[in-house]
């Protein structure tokens, strides 16, 4: 089995993709379910073969692919990591087509779903080369790829005006941020005269090199990059994109993208911590990202914005082990938060087309259907952060980091924060079992997302109480 | 041994969710704990004051965390106490109109998650079984509650939540403090390392202070109080003879459990604060019990305020005063039970509890009367309860606690305030009385049934426990001193 090879994911995945492009566009009797079947099919093939490939770090030295490829084992487990959110997030979108079917009247009944199988697939590519890159060009590229089909994603369902307008906003801000990445990878190369990761760092070690401009170079990358994982103050359009967005594009970009920045942020940030002023810069957007998120959160009344926002004061306390530079701690968090969160979706998803998204739909949930309260009530206790469930070892290994580095202020913050988490999670609960609903009827839940939002709630408690194999699957 | 008497109500639960019957599993269940708690109480070896009955299960060899539980002589008194307690809440409950199989596994979950925390031997589950409870309590007062429920609802969550976050933060330093060969989540690795002189003195007292504030807000110690009384007079009477009774003591125990053994110097440092702090519970929350009007915000009170006399003895910092310290944990967790379940029958018939609307009921309801009184003699410290043999070992112990000849330090001088104290809690605890039970009758109460004889049966057990305590103190004293004899032995 040792033949495969790191690189053979990506291009597996990506001619899935094109695979199924193809199907989508001359075949069109195909039931385009089914194209989603043999999508999750295919990512579910890939994510098995990722297990046999051999992590290999790749030196410095290195020349050509592996000079700005790495398939080192922090690569490999967010590769997985890509992966395993694709596939939930496909799933998702199977109990969205009816939504989305209803914003394009004319049509056949199944128009366009096939590309909205797809363009995940790419996305997925990206990711995945994403957290393989070593090189600005190559970070540059991949995210590139993730973010056009991202462009694609968000405003797909395109009749309602609040998707155009979230599609609107995430195009302009992306491009915006875009050209951030893109002017400081060109100030970091013209003061170093490296593009490469590992070269980077050893040309900031001769202190020859022009450190303001390396530094202005790292500001303006940092800048993109919080832009990509909704740091404050480049959070702006977090809120008004996931309310637009179709709601597993939501997930996806919540999930995914930003999981992608931090691993890129973590690699980028690897040559600056040397210097001083990056441990600085970094705390100075933590702490209004903790701050922000979680006050914002405090009056929302519709679970979708709510999550956005829980979404930026997640990347807080993912910020907080950036500053302590904590790898397992932060790749742990976002393990935890994948889970909590794509099952919070999950179950939004199903419920938000009986009644709809605002957090008062969720009234008497309990009483109407116990399955998917219980599994909100996970999602949310696990967001919130309580013991026995991934959310809370999440927060545990990020605070053990920010006292083992006495980040006083961090922490204080940190911890009143959490303190506003319970109230607007919980929130939800309140609604779910102590409000009562004029609405009776059971929700239906198909099989497959039963065993979905079965598998992430046990996915959840089961990393909450044993987090042995992942922090195992991180150690160096 | 020690794992089935955590999982039993735990599982209980989980089944009553699923669908089982659920008055008969969640009696079943709690009658089996208490069971099996007298069995374990009665075989444990006093000889000696390690953990017994010991099992582990590994979950991180990296970080040396482990699923480890067992009792020694401290935790089983607390175990025995959160199972008396739990058999009595739920007998007490009876039939529940709405969510009935809700309510009971919300009930066994905040049991469990007790019994968990009282019995684990590894800090971080020990941590995460008292959190097990949060979400129940949210839920019973929000659903089930009265007055002003939802208020009180988010009041004790999010206090709870930040307490015990700030708790995390203390647990996570002390971790920390400790040489990284030594750091292990064992209880018992940290006594041994903590013994040999590992923790620095100006770490322990960080720590301290965090566990201090942390565990305070649990215990509602003096300026972190205020959710108590407003949650406990909105929860539902079996919620709340569970969390005043049993669950509050968690902050308590933690205290004994980890300050006396690991960080002494911490607790020398900080003692003069803990004492202020503690005449606040007792002298300041004293005076406001007196002021209350209701029944319900009264016992709420009075909770806040006997939690001061358990912090002194702990504070005294010798075996006599912190031995009494846990005999009165083990009383006041009865006492308050007892008082919080008749109550909330009173509620339950009457709709008000307010003093002013009642009166005389003693006439039409003398069982629910006499062991009322029982309650309420029990909680003043009339000799005979429980409450009595621990509060004498506590002023004794505080008393002697850095005592000359002819000078009067810190603690004789808290002593004699908290002397005062047992006169406050005399005036409210027989004006509620007289307010309640006896005084003019009105006409309205005349048809008022007394208590039905299935709830004579827990309200027996809760008196019976508290008399034999009362009575023979020394088959607690023998059990819990060999554990802190060494300690404190050693600091004297």
């Amino acid at each position: 089995m040792s033949s495969i090879t790191a690189p053979i994911l990506e291009i597996a995945v990506l001619v899935l993709g094109m695979v199924i492009l193809m199907i989508e566009a001359f075949a069109e009797k195909v039931d385009k379910r089914v194209l989603a079947f043999a999508a999750i099919t295919g990512l579910a093939v890939v994510l098995v073969a990722s297990f046999f490939v051999a992590p290999s770090q790749s030196t410095s030295p290195a020349t050509g692919f592996w000079s700005f490829y790495t398939a080192d084992r922090l690569a490999i487990f967010f590769k997985q990591f890509a992966l395993v959110t694709t596939i939930f997030v496909l799933i998702m979108t199977i109990d969205y087509a009816p939504v989305m079917r209803s914003f394009f009247p004319g049509g056949p009944p199944q128009a366009s779903l096939g590309e909205f199988v797809a363009l995940p697939l790419f996305t997925c590519t990206g990711l995945m080369y994403l957290v393989s890159a070593i090189d600005f060009v190559f970070i540059f590229v991949a995210l590139e790829l993730v973010t056009v089909s991202f462009y694609v994603l968000v405003s797909f369902t395109r009749r309602n005006p609040m998707t155009l307008e979230a599609g609107t906003k995430y195009l302009i801000l992306s491009a915006l941020s875009t050209a951030f990445l893109v002017y400081g990878i060109a100030w970091i190369f013209g003061a170093t005269g490296q593009t490469n990761l590992y070269r980077l760092t050893a040309a900031l070690a001769n202190t020859g090199s022009n450190s303001g401009a390396v530094l202005l170079g790292m500001v303006f990358v940092l800048v993109a990059l919080g832009f990509k994982i909704a740091a404050v103050p480049f959070q702006i359009w977090v809120p008004d994109v996931y309310q637009g967005a179709p709601t597993p594009v939501t997930a996806y970009l919540s999930v995914g993208s930003k999981a992608a920045g931090f691993i890129v942020l973590l690699r980028v940030l690897q040559p600056f911590m040397n210097l001083p002023q990056t441990h600085r810069l970094v705390f100075v957007i933590a702490l209004p990202t903790l701050i922000y998120g979680n006050l914002a959160a405090l009056p929302q009344t519709n679970l979708k914005r709510l999550l956005a926002y829980s979404s930026i004061a997640h990347a807080g306390y993912l910020l907080i082990g950036v500053v302590c530079f904590d790898v397992r701690a932060i790749s742990f968090y976002l393990v935890a938060y994948l889970l909590m969160t794509l099952l919070s979706f999950a179950v939004l998803i199903i419920v938000a087309q009986q009644t709809g998204e605002e957090i008062s739909d969720f009234d008497g949930l309990a009483k109407r259907s116990p399955f998917l309260a219980f599994a909100m009530l996970i999602g949310m206790v696990s967001l919130a952060g309580v013991p026995f469930t991934a959310g809370f070892l999440g927060k545990f290994y990020i605070f053990y980091a920010a006292v083992l580095q006495r980040q006083i202020a961090l922490v204080v913050v940190g911890v009143i924060t959490v303190g506003c988490g319970f109230y607007y999670y919980l929130k939800v609960v309140r609604a779910m079992y102590w409000q009562s609903s004029s609405d009776v009827d059971a929700v239906p839940v198909n099989g497959l997302s039963r065993i979905a939002i079965t598998a992430l709630i046990i996915g959840t408690i089961w990393l909450g109480v044993y987090p042995q194999p992942i922090l195992e699957a991180l150690k160096r | 041994m020690v794992l089935f008497i955590i999982f039993c109500p735990i599982v209980a639960a989980v089944l009553i969710m699923l669908g089982a019957p659920a008055r008969k599993t969640a009696l079943a269940a709690s009658v089996l704990t208490f069971a099996e708690a007298l069995f374990l109480f009665a075989s444990l070896d006093h000889g000696h004051a390690d953990f017994q009955h010991v099992t582990s299960f590994s979950i991180s060899p990296e970080w040396r965390l482990s699923f480890t539980t067992g009792v020694d002589g401290l935790s089983i008194i607390m175990v025995l106490l959160a199972s008396i307690v739990t058999l009595a809440a739920v007998w007490f409950a009876g039939t529940i109109e709405r969510h009935e199989n809700a309510f009971y596994a919300c009930l066994l979950l905040i049991s469990g998650g007790a019994i968990g925390a009282f019995a684990s031997i590894d800090l971080f589950f020990f941590y995460a079984f008292h959190e097990l409870a949060l979400i129940p309590t949210f839920l019973l007062i929000g659903i089930w509650g009265s007055g002003n429920r939802v208020a009180a609802a988010w009041k004790i969550t999010i206090y709870l939540a930040i307490g015990s976050f700030i708790l995390l933060l203390g647990l996570i330093l002390l971790y920390q403090s400790f040489p990284l060969a030594s750091r292990s989540f064992d209880i018992r690795v940290l006594q041994t390392a903590a013994g040999m002189g590992q923790i620095s003195p100006d770490a322990q007292r960080n720590v301290y202070l965090l566990l201090l504030i942390g565990f305070g807000i649990l215990i509602s110690l003096f300026p972190f109080h205020t959710w108590a009384p407003e949650a406990y007079c909105a929860a539902p009477a079996p919620a709340a003879m569970l969390h005043a009774g049993v669950l509050k003591k968690f902050g308590l125990y933690g205290l004994l459990r980890l300050a006396i053994p690991i960080l002494p110097e911490g607790a020398r440092h900080w003692a003069t604060l803990l004492v202020v702090l503690l005449l606040g519970n007792i002298i300041y929350v004293g005076l406001v019990t007196i002021a209350q009007k209701r029944l319900d915000w009264m016992l709420g009170y009075s909770s806040v305020m006997h939690m001061g006399y358990i912090l002194l003895g702990l504070a005294s910092f010798g075996v006599l005063g912190v031995t009494g310290a846990v005999v009165l944990m083990f009383a006041h967790g009865l006492s308050i039970a007892l008082l919080f379940g008749i109550a909330g029958e009173l509620r339950r018939r009457t709709g008000t509890l307010v003093f002013d609307e009642l009166g005389g009921l003693a006439r039409v309801m003398p069982f629910a009367g006499l062991a009322f009184g029982f309650g309420v003699f029990a909680a003043i410290g009339l000799p005979g309860f429980a409450n009595f043999a621990g509060e004498i070992m506590i002023f004794f112990g505080a008393f002697r606690n850095g005592w000359e000849i002819g000078r009067f330090h810190i603690f004789q001088i808290a002593t004699i305030l908290s002397l005062w104290g047992v006169v406050l809690s005399t005036v409210y605890m027989l004006r509620a009385y007289r307010k309640t039970f006896m005084g003019s009758f009105r006409e309205q109460w005349q048809k008022l049934p007394d208590l039905s004889p299935a709830l004579r049966m827990p309200i027996t057990l809760l008196v019976a426990a508290l008399l034999c305590c009362g009575f023979f103190p020394q088959f607690f004293v023998r059990i819990v001193t060999p554990a802190f004899r060494t300690y404190l032995s050693a600091n004297k």
